[in-house]
């Protein structure tokens, strides 16, 4: 992807990766695309940013960006926070690629913990920032065993989990980084997505990589693969629903952050996916709190 | 207590001449047994006579440096231990099998519920009905007589008694034909382990199961086996039905286990 590499501006080899190392890498992402929801060692590299800042989605978005590429980086589904622009300047600035905050419009997404909204193409590479692969890290720390476990398919221990949250919660209290097994075989930490994303997952016709920097792993879902969160026979999986719609551009059926006003107790539900909201009110649409945004107490005080 | 043994039947795990060195240090030598469906054998011996060693290559958890030692499936067919795999190996030891560990922690998963280490192997062979999972984890706990109301404490909070008796419900939940016993009733005082005792007894008639015990309390070997294996620097010195090897013991070593014993 990254061959006819004009120079930009930087003293940085294109992407900021030397070549050897994106090769490396991209035969990583080869290998976990080979075998879904396999987690592949890679020799991740020292970035200029601090690990959990999303060290291992930067490192694959750099071995598989161009120059023609469009990159779009979400946070928490938002593009304006502090990781996203941050991310989004180091591409262009090493890389000198274009960047968007339009969905649609992007060739390549980086995303911490969302998935958005709109569904994505066969044309998209969705890159999710990792900060724990191993799904059974907290149930069986060491990493030799857990490895056999994969191997081996003894993925009862997952279940032991799901049984402990309904013993003490009465349903599956996990929210986020819910665990799913893929193409029936193996079981894979989707990252810390909310479990209301976990349906985008399965039969996507984009390529979804997910790179784990400080633990060292790549691992895949190609497009269209089977993708099924755990769950119990009486005890289904479900996702999160919200009792109302989005204050801002009326969206429902999307996921929500909840956004407190004031001091009174005030707050509102607004999209987590901001691109997907600017779309809808630029569209025309309004949610009951439009247009309250410039005085915010006024609306919560009464 | 004599055994129920069918004659006509073919033993369950049959053992021939197992031996395991450390380098150059003998852990057992030329152990032979056969042990029949329904029945226990107690190995007893004093510290570092190999009988930990012995358990561990029995239960596949140990290479063996020479011999053989052959488990019949559930399919009746006699499987050489050291020809499984890995996944066949582990997938004996988490249905057919049971292993109690001395220590209860060393069983147990200490960080989840009484409920969900009960529940953890029937999950484990592809049980994913959460409220049947429950049920049996419910029903073991009364059976093994640790109260149902505890089912979603932490094994932490539970004493030494009842640890144990929980880490016997979590291997006997899958109906193992075969149980592995380390010292069960080691570090127990003295009423709690006359009821462990007790429990396991019945578990034992009542489910049929092949035990082997491994202690070094012959008060323990005497309530609990049909046979009783001696074993001193690594060999079995005296192997015979449980009262008369205590009762009429022929070996030197033997006579002096058994009048050793402290009497009250």
């Amino acid at each position: 992807m990254s061959t006819a590499q004009e120079k930009p501006e930087t003293p940085y080899n294109f992407a900021y990766l030397d070549e050897q190392t994106k090769r490396m890498i991209r035969r990583a992402i080869l290998k976990a695309v080979a075998i879904p929801g396999y987690q592949v060692p890679f020799a991740s590299r020292e970035m200029p940013m601090p690990y959990g800042w999303g060290t291992g989605g930067v490192q694959v978005t750099a071995s598989l960006i161009g120059p023609d590429d469009v990159l779009k980086v979400i946070d928490q589904g938002a593009d304006d926070t502090t990781n996203a622009v941050s991310i989004r300047s180091f591409f262009a600035k090493v890389a000198g690629v274009k960047t968007t905050t339009h969905t649609k419009e992007a060739s390549l997404i980086q995303t911490r913990h969302r998935v958005p909204e709109m569904p994505l193409s066969e044309n998209q590479i969705l890159v999710y920032q990792v900060p724990i692969p191993e799904p059974l890290r907290f149930l069986e720390p060491r990493e030799t065993e857990t490895r056999l476990m994969h191997a081996l398919e003894e993925y009862g221990l997952m279940h032991v989990k799901l049984y402990e949250d309904i013993a003490r919660h009465g349903h599956i209290a996990t929210t986020y980084a819910y665990p799913v097994k893929v193409e029936g075989r193996y079981v894979m930490d989707p990252s810390p997505i909310p479990k209301f994303d976990n349906p985008k997952l399965t039969n996507s016709p984009a390529l979804q990589l997910f790179g784990a920097g400080r633990e060292k792993r790549i691992y895949a879902l190609p497009p269209y693969t089977r993708v099924e969160s755990l769950d119990f026979e009486d005890h289904p999986f479900r996702v999160q629903e919200f009792s109302e719609p989005c204050g801002l551009c009326g969206a429902s059926g999307v996921y929500l952050d909840e956004v407190i006003l004031d001091d009174h107790g005030g707050r509102m539900f607004v999209c987590s996916d901001t691109d997907h909201c600017e779309g809808r009110r630029e569209a025309g649409h309004r949610g009951h709190l439009a247009g309250a945004m410039g005085a915010p107490g006024a609306e919560a005080a009464e | 207590m004599s055994a129920p043994i069918d004659p006509g039947e073919a033993p369950l795990l049959s053992v021939e001449r197992l031996t395991r060195f450390y380098g150059e240090r003998l852990g057992c030598r030329d152990v032979s047994f056969d042990l029949y469906p329904g029945e226990v054998l107690a190995v007893v011996g004093e510290s570092g006579s190999g009988k930990t060693t012995l358990l561990n290559c029995l239960a596949a958890r140990m290479k063996l440096s020479s011999g053989a030692v052959r488990y019949r499936m559930r399919d009746g067919e006699m499987r050489d231990l050291a020809a499984l795999g890995e996944a066949e190996r582990r997938f004996l030891m988490r249905t057919d099998w049971g292993f109690v560990h001395q220590n209860p922690a060393d069983g147990l998963r200490m960080n989840v519920s009484a409920g969900a280490n009960v529940g953890e192997r029937l999950m484990a062979i592809g049980e994913r009905n959460y409220g049947e999972i429950r049920g049996s984890a419910h029903d073991w706990l009364s059976r093994v007589e640790v109260p149902t109301d505890r089912i979603d404490d932490s094994p932490r909070a539970f004493s030494g008694g009842m640890r144990q008796r929980l880490q016997i419900a979590r291997n006997l939940v899958t109906a193992p034909r075969l149980v592995f016993m380390d010292e069960p009733t080691g570090g127990l005082d003295v009423s709690v382990q006359a009821r462990l005792l007790d429990l396991i007894r019945a578990l034992v008639a009542e489910l049929r199961m092949a035990a082997l015990v491994v202690t070094h309390d012959l008060a323990v070997a005497r309530l609990l086996s049909h046979r009783i294996m001696v074993m001193k620097e690594g060999r079995v010195v005296e192997e015979g039905l449980t009262d008369r090897v205590l009762d009429d013991p022929q070996r030197p070593y033997t006579q002096l286990l058994v009048s050793s014993i402290l009497q009250v």
